[in-house]
């Protein structure tokens, strides 16, 4: 019974096998594989291989396609450069460098001591009508980086927040977040990681 | 890593907490296989060598079996790979005949993978053999994505960025991914069909677009925006238009990942200053916390293709790789790691370790808890997983 079941099985792949490759080989019970996913055989694989191989040293620089500018297609409806009102100002990290604000752990607030920080940026802000500013929101390593990209996010939105209440245009001021991608200091101890939750301040100034 | 002080401080003080509750009597978890207590099924292997051989190997051990001796095996694989590959599956406890096939083509690792893939279908489970996978490799200070087969080999990358790359999320079903990018300056979600290399800016706006999140018929993305001024879950139609906000919170969300059955987005938050997960119905609504009894600050859910599960990363003091029933209840930590995907089985979870200056992926077949490091993909930090479904 075993053994019929067995010889069975082995007639049933001969059969099916046979008819596949048109009886081209007499060596048994081949099964052709595609040479690539595009289906045929047994792989029954909807998927094409990925995009064409651009080169095969990973630990060289990328070799993939490269965006370039005017290769990009807006999705129906993007809207592309909503922020782009200041997009290839100048940035200058040095002016308002002394204002950086730390953060508690896991927190977006801005505790009142640090807030005293801001009077700088807005006072700067509005001795220079014309320029803008882009808040960065930076975490230390200790969460996951999706939890620090939203977290270092937040962060950058509550500076935002404050800077409008203390009375600055909201189209003056951008917000980016870099997670914990970079630190401020490359420790792995609170001394390091309470440098690394901050945000800073970037002065943007219109192209002359 | 070591010295976290305010997760443990937080961790300490939950485990005070819990302590008379644990008492309670066990929560029963009632599904057939259960997360890091189940044996690995025995298997035995003869006539394979070599390369080959590896493959299979390889492909057993991720997939929750063990090699053993003939006479302990539940199932014995025996075959050869000269020229092709050949092989016979047999299932010794019911006395049967499971497969008998060769291969030919595509090569010999192809020809291995497809062999246990077979093996798995003839005792009804899903193999993996043949799916994708994509991750970032880093270099200094900016990375690019890459794709490869699911266990690290021909690696290819499929950006050419040289800046901040994260979170590649597949189209289910397709060759085409989203992920984020800061080659525009601020991040930005991008589309780029693999097959024919076109690139679409999905979501570019004022703040950061981050984590974008593909609904299982890949007609809507969940993602996080700051386009109005906070940090929140918004969803967006895959063909365009404007995206609808989901929530409305002074704190962040993160992570977003989809219900295998499409009506809920999941996410992390912060809820009454406490970290959890939590999901909402996909076209707006209340938001349901998803209770993970036993750890603290879950982020990056992942719901299994089966539906029953969801894979997160729990940050208390390290990091661990846990699963929770798609319901919540009582969660099990597996291993040390974070940012899991699940495989389309609905078993196997790729993930990242950090070590030292770098980051490395490696599977974990999530009942049995068996590990293996993918150290072989070059490159000293490979991160931001994501497997094709």
């Amino acid at each position: 019974m075993k053994l019929n079941r067995f010889t069975n099985l082995l007639v049933i792949g001969l059969i099916v096998t046979v008819a596949a490759t048109g009886c081209k080989k007499k060596t048994g019970f081949v099964t052709p594989l595609p040479a690539n996913m595009g289906g045929g055989g047994v792989v029954k694989d909807p998927r094409p291989e990925p995009a064409p191989p651009l080169g095969t040293d990973p630990n060289t620089k990328g070799t993939g396609t490269e965006i370039k500018s005017d290769d990009i297609k807006a999705m129906d409806g993007v809207k592309q450069n909503a922020f782009g009102k200041h997009e290839g100002w100048p940035e200058d990290r040095a002016i308002l460098e002394s204002s950086k604000v730390y953060f508690a752990f896991d927190s977006a607030s801005v505790r009142p001591g640090e807030a005293s920080k801001l009077t700088a940026v807005v006072d700067y802000l509005k001795a220079n009508a014309d320029k803008a500013v882009k808040v960065e929101g930076h975490c230390d390593e200790r969460g996951t980086e999706a939890y620090n990209l939203s977290l270092g996010d937040r962060r950058s939105v509550s500076l935002r927040e404050e800077l409008i209440k203390l009375g600055i245009d909201p189209t003056r001021v951008d917000t980016i977040t870099f997670g914990e991608a970079r630190p401020a200091s490359t420790g792995h101890d609170e001394a390091a990681w309470k440098l690394n939750r901050r945000g800073e301040f970037i002065v943007l100034s219109p192209p002359k | 890593m070591k010295h976290m002080a305010n997760w443990n401080f937080l961790w300490i003080a939950l485990l005070a907490g819990l302590a008379p509750v644990a008492g309670h009597g066990q929560i029963r978890i009632e599904y057939d296989v259960v997360p890091g207590g189940t044996k690995p099924v025995l298997v035995s292997m003869s006539g394979f060598t070599g390369e080959a051989a590896q493959v299979i190997q390889f492909d057993l051990y991720v997939q929750g079996f063990a090699v053993t001796n003939a006479e302990a095996a539940q199932y014995e694989l025996s075959g050869s790979n000269g020229e092709n590959l050949q092989g016979k599956a047999m299932d010794r406890v019911a006395r049967q005949a499971l497969l008998a096939k060769s291969y030919s083509g595509a090569g010999l690792r192809r020809q291995a993978h497809t062999f246990v893939d077979d093996f798995l279908q003839s005792i009804k489970r899903v193999g993996i053999g043949k799916s994708k996978i994509a991750y970032r490799s880093m270099k200094g200070e900016n990375g690019e994505i890459y794709v490869a087969d699911f266990d690290g080999f021909n690696p290819t990358p499929v950006t050419k960025d040289n800046a901040l790359v994260y979170s590649p999320a597949w189209e289910p079903g397709k060759m085409a991914l989203y992920y984020t990018t800061y080659k525009m300056g601020n991040p930005s979600i991008f589309h780029h069909n693999l097959s024919s290399g076109e690139r679409s800016a999905f979501a570019r706006h004022g703040g950061s677009s981050l984590s974008p999140a593909v609904s299982p018929d890949g007609g809507r993305v969940a993602m996080i925006l700051s386009k109005d001024g906070w940090t929140d879950l918004y969803v967006g139609s895959a063909s365009g238009g404007e995206p609808k906000r989901l929530t409305r919170s002074r704190e962040d969300e993160s992570g977003p990942c989809w219900s295998s059955d499409g009506k809920w987005i999941c996410f992390a938050a912060k809820v009454n200053e406490r970290r959890s997960l939590c999901k909402i119905p996909a076209g707006g609504g209340e938001i349901v916390r998803i209770p993970t009894s036993g750890v603290l600050n879950p982020t990056e859910p992942e719901w299994s293709p089966d539906g029953k599960w969801i894979v997160f990363t729990s940050m208390m003091g390290g990091f661990e790789i846990c699963v929770v029933p798609s319901g919540g209840g009582v969660v099990t930590q597996l291993v040390p790691g974070e940012d899991p995907s699940w495989a389309p089985n609905s078993r196997t979870v790729i993930f990242t370790r950090r070590h030292g200056s770098g980051r490395s992926l490696s599977l974990l077949d999530v009942p049995t808890k068996q590990v293996k490091d993918m150290s072989r993909i070059p490159g000293n930090s490979n991160s931001q997983p994501s497997w094709a479904k």
